[in-house]
C-alpha cells in the first residue's frame, strides 16, 4: 500500500510541471502586457515598471524565477491589486469558495447516494422512473441555466432567499448558491448509485445474504454499499473540477467574492500573475484529490493496490 | 460490427425507429430547422434595434413571437440564431476533438506495449488540468478569436474520445483481417486509417452525440462569461447571460433560452444514451 502511495505521489509531479509550464507559456505568450489598460506611462517609467517586476528578462529566465519562488509556496505579487501578494487574494478568497464547495459536495453525496440506491431498489418503479428522470434532466442542464433560475423563483417571485451574496450575513446567503453548484452533481452521483447499485444487488454474495435471511437494510448497509460506491469515488476527481467550473458561475450570479470570481476577474483584468496563481492552485487542489481518490480506491477495493 | 458507412448509415436508421432513440432525435430535428429556416420566415433579423419596442413581452402580434430584449431587437431571431452558432460550434468543436481522439487513441491502441502506455499515461496527466480554466485564460490572451473557441473546445474533449478508441482498437487488433493486412505487408499506417478506424464508426458516431453536449456547455460556458461570441452575433449561453441582467423586468428573456438551451443539451444526451445503449451495452459504464 505505502508502495503503491509513493508511486501515485510521484507519478503526480509531472503533471503538476506541465499544468506550470502550459499556464505559464499561454500568459506570457498573450499579446499586450499587464499594464497596458493604463494611460500611457513615458517609456522610460514603463521600462521602470517592467523592470521592477522582471517583465524585461527573457522568459527562461523569467520562468526560472517563477517556478523558484513557486516552491517556496510564493506565488508573485497581484499586477493589478498593486498592494497585494497573490497568495493573499487568493487567501481571502478561499473560504467562502470551500464553504460553498464542500456544502455542495456533501449535499450531493447525501441526497445522490440516498436516491440512487432508493431507485435501484425500486427498480422499475414509477419511483424509479421519476428518479431518472430528474438526474437525466439534472445532468443536462448547466448550472448557468439553474442559478439565475433559482434566483428569479425563490428570490425574485417569491422573496424567501436574499438574491445575493451582500444581501444578507446569515446562513441563508449560502442556500441558494450551495443548491445551484450541487444539483447537477446530484443528479450525476444519482445515476452512478443506481447503475452501480444495481449491478451489485445483482451479484450472487447479495443473493447469498438474502437466503441467510438479511434484511434489505442491513444488506444494504453492510455488503452492497462499499462495492457500489466505486464509481462514486472515482467520480469525485471530475466532481471536484466540476464544482469549481461551476463555483465560477455560482460566485459571478450570487455575488460571491470567492476564487472563481477573482479568475474572471483577473482574467478580464490581464492580471497575469493572479490568474496563473489561482490556475496552479486548481491543479494542485484537483491533482491532490485524485491522488486521494486512488488511494480510497486501493483500500476500497484490493484488487487495485496489487496490480 | 459494421465497416461502410452505408451499413453504420442503416443501422442508425434501424436504431432511430425504436424506442427511446426517437423522441430525442424527433425534438432535434425539429429544433435545428427551426434554428435553420426560422430566421427566414420571421420579418426581423438578429441585430436591428428598435429603441421605442424595448423589452416587450412575446405577442403574436408584429410578429414578436419571444418579445424583444433590452435593445428593441428580436427575440425570436436572435434565439434562433443564437441556436444556429451554439449548434455550429459544438459540431465542429466536436469534428476537431473526434479527429484528434480517434487518431491518437487508434495509434495508441494498435502500437500497443511500452508506447501504448507511454501515450495512455499522458491522457491521464491531461485529465488532471484545469481545462476550463486554462481556455479562459486562452480566451482572454488571444482576443476572443471565434475560430479558436473551436479549437479550444476540440482541444478538451478529445481526451474521453481517445480512451474508448484505443480500447475499441485493442479489440479490433486481434481479428483476422487486421493479421491478414498484416501478412501481405500493408504499412501500419494504412492498417490503422484504412482497416481499423473505419470499423470504429459505429462507436465513434455514437459516443459523438455525448460530446456535442459537452462542446455546447463550454461554448456557452465562455459566452455567459462574455468570452464567446461577439456582439451582435449572440450564441445561447450569451443570451442567458443578457436575460440574468434583466431577469426582474422581462423573465422570458432568460426563460426562453434558457429552456431552448436545456432542450437541446438534453436531447442530446438522450440520443447519445439511447444510441449506446442499444449499440453497445459494454460502454455504459465508462
Amino acid at each position: 500500500m505505502l508502495r503503491f502511495a509513493l508511486l501515485r505521489i510521484l507519478s503526480a509531479i509531472p503533471t503538476l510541471f506541465l499544468v506550470v509550464v502550459l499556464a505559464f507559456l499561454m500568459v506570457h505568450a498573450a499579446p499586450g502586457g499587464p499594464f497596458d489598460q493604463e494611460r500611457v506611462l513615458p517609456p522610460e517609467n514603463a521600462r521602470n515598471l517592467a523592470a521592477a517586476y522582471h517583465l524585461d528578462e527573457p522568459l527562461p529566465r523569467q520562468f526560472g524565477r517563477y517556478v523558484s519562488r513557486l516552491v517556496r509556496g510564493d506565488l508573485g505579487p497581484s499586477y493589478y491589486y498593486r498592494d497585494h501578494s497573490v497568495s493573499d487574494l487568493i487567501g481571502a478568497a478561499l473560504p467562502k469558495s470551500l464553504q460553498l464547495g464542500l456544502l455542495s459536495m456533501a449535499l450531493a453525496l447525501l441526497v445522490g447516494i440516498s436516491a440512487g440506491t432508493t431507485a435501484a431498489l425500486k427498480r422499475d418503479t414509477l419511483l424509479d422512473r421519476f428518479v431518472t428522470g430528474f438526474s437525466m434532466t439534472g445532468i443536462s442542464v448547466p448550472v448557468f441555466v439553474i442559478a439565475p433560475l433559482l434566483v428569479l423563483v425563490f428570490a425574485v417571485q417569491l422573496r424567501w432567499l436574499p438574491a445575493s451574496w451582500s444581501g444578507s450575513a446569515g446562513f441563508d446567503r449560502l442556500l441558494l448558491p450551495v443548491l445551484a453548484l450541487s444539483l447537477p452533481q446530484i443528479a450525476y452521483v444519482t445515476r452512478l448509485v443506481r447503475a452501480s447499485m444495481i449491478e451489485v444487488l445483482s451479484s450472487d454474495f447479495i443473493r447469498t445474504a438474502r437466503a441467510q435471511g438479511l434484511s434489505t437494510m442491513s444488506i444494504i448497509r453492510y455488503h452492497a454499499l462499499k462495492p457500489a460506491m466505486l464509481p462514486v469515488v472515482s467520480y469525485l476527481g471530475p466532481a471536484t473540477a466540476a464544482v469549481l467550473t461551476g463555483a465560477v458561475v455560482v460566485e459571478i450570479v450570487f455575488g460571491v467574492p470567492g476564487l472563481g470570481q477573482l479568475f474572471v476577474r483577473g482574467a478580464l483584468n490581464r492580471d497575469y500573475t493572479l490568474v496563473l496563481g489561482i490556475v496552479i492552485f486548481y491543479a494542485i487542489l484537483i491533482i491532490l484529490l485524485n491522488l486521494l481518490v486512488d488511494l480510497l480506491y486501493g483500500f476500497l477495493d484490493p484488487r487495485i493496490r496489487e496490480a | 460490427m459494421k465497416s461502410s458507412p452505408a451499413a453504420v448509415a442503416g443501422e442508425a436508421l434501424r436504431l432511430a425507429s425504436g424506442g427511446g432513440v426517437r423522441v430525442p432525435a424527433a425534438i432535434l430535428l425539429l429544433l435545428v430547422a427551426a434554428a435553420l429556416l426560422g430566421p427566414l420566415l420571421s420579418p426581423h433579423d438578429y441585430f436591428t434595434m428598435d429603441l421605442s419596442g424595448r423589452l416587450q413581452p412575446p405577442a403574436l402580434e408584429g410578429a414578436r413571437l419571444f418579445g424583444t430584449d433590452d435593445l428593441g431587437r428580436d427575440l425570436f431571431v436572435r434565439s434562433m440564431s443564437g441556436a444556429r452558432v451554439t449548434l455550429l460550434v459544438a459540431v465542429v468543436a466536436s469534428l476537431v476533438s473526434l479527429v484528434i481522439g480517434v487518431t491518437y487513441g487508434a495509434l495508441a491502441g494498435y502500437a500497443g506495449g511500452r508506447i501504448d502506455a507511454f501515450m495512455m499515461r499522458m491522457v491521464d496527466a491531461l485529465y488532471a488540468l484545469p481545462f476550463m480554466f486554462l481556455v479562459i485564460l486562452l480566451m482572454v490572451a488571444f482576443e476572443r478569436n471565434f475560430l479558436l473557441i473551436f479549437v479550444a473546445i476540440g482541444a478538451i474533449n478529445w481526451l474521453d474520445m481517445a480512451r474508448i478508441v484505443r480500447g475499441q482498437t485493442l479489440a479490433l487488433k486481434q481479428r483476422e483481417f487486421v493479421s491478414a493486412a498484416e501478412l501481405i505487408g500493408v504499412t501500419p499506417a494504412a492498417i490503422v486509417f484504412r482497416h481499423v478506424v473505419p470499423n470504429l464508426l459505429g462507436v465513434v458516431v455514437v459516443y459523438m452525440t455525448l460530446t456535442i453536449p459537452q462542446a455546447i456547455l463550454v461554448e456557452s460556458f465562455l459566452s455567459f462569461l462574455g468570452l464567446g461570441v461577439q456582439e451582435p452575433q449572440t450564441s445561447l449561453g450569451a443570451l442567458v447571460n443578457d436575460g440574468i441582467a434583466q431577469m426582474e423586468r422581462a423573465p422570458w428573456m432568460l426563460l426562453i433560452p434558457a429552456t431552448i438551451l436545456a432542450l437541446v443539451l438534453m436531447s442530446f444526451n438522450f440520443l447519445g444514451d439511447g444510441l449506446r445503449d442499444v449499440l453497445d451495452p459494454r460502454l455504459r459504464e465508462r
